[in-house]
């Protein structure tokens, strides 16, 4: 059987999703692949939603709001930017192909545009094939690794780095400086990888206490690494020692809020 | 109230076939039996149209005979219809937003009209999405707000002063503040008005005149706004008058504070040779009577606007102006020879096509530029102009000499529009000028409950339709004074005080200033501000948020009911 993907959409209410009303009223034709899911502003909508999504196996997802300058909630759509910016850094880190995941700007009155976008996005994701987390095999190192970047989009620091972007680039911070946009996307891709590694190593050692040595073997990470990372991960609380196996440690998470 | 949580969903379905319009490409009867079928779905029917009084009673009578507590409806868009059913469940007794709509017509049916099959799979998919939602669902409630019963009018221009008198004729008490000594704005500067050449200053002093003596109408000129707090209803507004403060207590707020006449700095010579003038500069030479007889006139319409880059808008009122005032000096000194180089002509309606056939008639001459071959415009050592232009009807370049050159320039935003943006908490639409809720459906009232505009500022407009703008924003300002309360919105946020660190993401986050840290450092959300958009939710770093109606719960079921089976 041909391979139709599935597809959902989150759409705001004022610009994108009357635009896919209007591409019904003028009858446009465009393949039904997509399901959409209607929020008032594409800013409500939450990294959280769409890495559920992919995690339970959608093969694309799509984002639409209003074209910058058009918000009907003044700049919604920026913070959906930006939230967008920071998942597809993300996505790529899990091996999952990030353009799985894709943003647009619709106006109410480009029924056509809509149209057209979601005709070539489906085009895209059937050429990319089925996720590989679908189906009856799924790729299971991608969907742990899924699975860490959805705790990872939760994190605390970056949410606020999203969340506060214009603010510290645009306006002073309380020292009086601005953040240059470099120098913040640099953070933003440090705490990206660095809470990534540590989620992944909570996600590991929620299954099954583990030694460095064998944590740094399934993750495919330096023995280095993963150590520089349990030494933060303890002080925060988040791992502890289990057990004492001959003088190496054994590792086990922690509850954590 | 009965606790929704506890309460086992039973979710009524009812799925239209919208005539042929859904049922003649999707299987109606198939998607119902389907949905009998969906968790918690009590009951399912078909209708030929469940807008119709007799679906609208099948859903009443459907919610007492089986006792549902959430509706489905799989029709049309929730954008146009989802007002109609809530109100049938209402009626019904049953909470309006324990009510979900399923989009199979106008993203479904009428998008993949050749696609039976799909369609009706994508049907049943939204059909099972929408039902996850709605056995999520929770009652709501619309708190009511009382409302002040005195509005304040920003900009004392036409437009400021019609919806003022307006207003205080309604009953209401209304403050007027103006930023310049006088009242009048633009019409102040003007001499005569085109369509019906009426004399400016009579048509100023008639309204101006009313305004002073009417006792509901307080006038503060030589005033700014300073701040604003509060919301509908209730607006703590500070205005500085002679650079004291005066606080304000106010229900509704008019923008009405106009626009400014764009200056063409080094444009076609203006400023380095006297006899390029502005209509505004053209304006006050007729009023004050000093325009000497001219042996001719070139003006130029669309400087500085309609540009590729920058400002790209068209100001509508130029054309008509330039020919009012063609047809005064013609009026004046009929040996006068008169050009008007325009690149489009937008002398639209009645009263300005007949300008237009007049000037025509009148030895006018009309020559038509194009955007890549603009005039260019030289003066010799006497000061006598030059103009080169291409005619786009002869398609050859032609020369003119003038005594005098009229550049017609648009109305561009007020140089202070931002910060009057950013005080009220409106928007700003790309060109600079104030940007309505919706340009179709509400195009005099601000996304933001309670605030309006009316005139030029919100876009270059002519006096009557300032009027007509300013008369509609008097009765939409008076309709919550005139109630004396309204209903605020149910869907907005709210915080989750033990999981809250206090960061205060949100509060900058927030567009409306909806949210502000209390006493112990907490977030705290205004529900009447709220306009809920939901990103605070989508954004706070400890997830405290809830947004009501759009919960993640509820955001994530119906996204991930699509991926079932
Ligand atoms: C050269 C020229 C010729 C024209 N000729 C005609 C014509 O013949 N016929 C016609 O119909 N129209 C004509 N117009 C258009 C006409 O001027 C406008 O339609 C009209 O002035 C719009 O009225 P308004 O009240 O909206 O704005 P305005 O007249 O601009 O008044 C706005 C008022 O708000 C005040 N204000 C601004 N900001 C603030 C603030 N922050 N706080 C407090 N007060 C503030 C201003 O001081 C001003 O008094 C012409 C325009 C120009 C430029």
């Amino acid at each position: 059987m041909e391979f139709e993907p599935k597809i959902v959409g989150f759409l705001c209410n004022w610009c994108s999703y009357a635009g896919a009303d209007l591409a019904g009223v003028s009858r446009i034709q465009y393949p039904p692949n997509i399901r959409i899911v209607r929020v008032m502003c594409s800013g409500r909508i939450d990294p959280d939603f769409i890495l559920e999504t992919l995690i339970h196996g959608a093969d694309g997802v799509l984002v639409m709001g209003c074209h910058p300058g058009d918000c009907h909630y003044i700049e919604g759509n920026l913070h959906a930017e930006r939230k967008a910016k920071m998942l597809r850094n993300l996505i790529a880190e899990t091996g999952l192909e990030p353009e799985r995941m894709h943003l647009e700007w619709v106006s109410a009155s480009e029924g056509a545009r809509f149209a057209q976008l979601v005709k070539e996005f489906t085009d895209r994701i059937t050429k990319l094939g089925p996720s590989p987390i679908s189906g009856e095999n799924p790729n299971k190192v991608i969907l742990e690794n899924l699975l860490a970047a959805k705790r990872t989009a939760g994190d605390f620091r970056l949410r606020v780095i999203v969340g506060r972007e214009r603010e510290l680039v645009e306006d002073k911070n309380a020292y009086g400086e601005k953040v240059p946009q470099e120098k913040l996307d640099e953070l933003l891709s440090e705490a990206i990888k660095t809470e990534y590694t540590r989620n992944r190593i909570y996600n590991m050692l929620e299954k099954e206490s583990l030694s460095v040595r064998e944590l740094s073997k399934r993750l495919d990470l330096s023995t280095q690494d993963v150590l520089t990372n349990i030494v933060v991960m303890r002080k925060k609380g988040m791992l502890g020692v289990e057990r004492i196996e001959g003088t190496t440690p054994i590792y086990m998470s922690l509850e954590v809020r | 109230m009965a606790t929704p949580k506890k309460e086992i969903p039973r979710v009524g379905v009812f799925v239209c076939h919208c005539g042929i319009n859904i049922g003649g490409v999707v299987k109606v009867s198939e998607v119902v039996e389907f949905a009998k079928t969906i968790p918690d779905v009590a009951y399912a029917e078909a209708n030929l149209y469940t807008c119709s009084s007799e679906g609208i009673s099948k859903i009443k009578e459907a919610i007492k005979k089986y006792n549902l507590n959430r509706v489905v409806v799989a029709s049309c868009t929730p954008r146009t219809h989802e007002p109609l059913f809530r109100n049938a469940c209402e009626e019904a007794g049953l909470n309006k937003y324990l009510f979900e709509m399923a989009n199979i017509r106008d993203q479904c049916s009428w998008a993949h009209m050749h696609e039976p099959e799909k369609a009706t799979t994508k049907a049943k998919d939204l059909v099972k999405m929408a039902v996850a939602k709605a056995r999520l669902l929770e009652p709501q409630d619309e708190p009511e707000i009382d409302v002040t019963p005195s509005a304040l009018v920003i900009g004392g221009g036409i437009s400021g002063m019609t919806a003022a008198l307006s207003m205080a004729n309604q009953g209401f008490n209304v403050n007027i503040v103006e930023r310049e000594p006088e009242l009048g704005g633009m019409l102040a500067k003007l001499h005569m008005l085109c369509p019906n050449f009426e004399d400016a200053s009579k048509a100023l002093s008639s309204i101006v005149d009313a305004v002073k003596s009417n006792q509901k109408i307080n006038v503060l000129t030589s005033s700014e706004v300073e701040d604003v707090k509060g919301f509908i209803g209730n607006f703590d507004v500070t205005v500085k008058k002679d650079d004291k403060p005066l606080k304000l207590n106010q229900g509704t707020i008019v923008v009405a504070t106009g626009a400014e006449n764009f200056e063409p700095i080094n444009m076609y010579g203006y400023k380095s040779n006297e006899n390029v003038l502005t209509q505004m500069q053209l304006e006050k030479l007729l009023k004050t009577g000093d325009l000497r007889k001219p042996d001719k006139v070139v003006m130029i319409q669309c400087v500085g606007a309609r540009e590729e880059k920058g400002r790209q808008y068209c100001s509508r009122i130029c054309c008509g102006v330039a020919i009012k005032n063609a047809l005064i000096i013609k009026d004046l000194y009929p040996e006068t020879e008169l050009f008007i180089i325009f690149r489009d002509l937008q002398t639209y309606g009645q009263e300005y096509e007949a300008c237009y056939t007049e000037a025509r008639e009148k030895g006018v001459h009309f020559i038509k530029y194009t955007s890549s071959n603009p005039p260019e415009v030289s003066s010799n050592s006497e000061g006598k102009l030059t103009i080169k232009t291409y005619d786009a009807f002869l398609k050859e370049m032609v020369e003119l000499e003038s005594d005098l050159v009229v550049l017609s320039t648009p109305l561009i935003p007020q140089k202070d529009a931002e910060k009057l943006s950013k005080i009220l908490k409106v928007p700003l639409g790309s060109d600079g000028f104030f940007f309505e809720a919706h340009v179709k459906l509400r195009p005099i009232d601000f996304a933001t409950d309670g605030i309006f505009v009316c005139g030029s500022a919100h876009s270059p407009k002519d006096i009557s339709e300032s009027i007509s703008q300013a008369l509609g924003v008097a009765s939409r300002a008076a309709i919550p004074m005139a109630n004396k309360h309204v209903r605020a919105d149910a869907i907005t946020s709210i915080i989750n005080e033990d999981l809250c660190s206090g960061c205060g993401t949100c509060v900058r986050i927030c567009p409306y200033g909806a949210i502000q840290k209390n006493e112990i450092g907490i977030a705290q959300v205004t529900s009447v501000v709220c306009k809920g958009c939901g990103t605070c939710a989508a954004s706070c770093p400890e997830k405290a948020i809830t947004m009501r109606h759009f919960t993640d719960d509820q955001i994530t079921a119906q996204a991930l009911a699509a991926l079932e089976g």
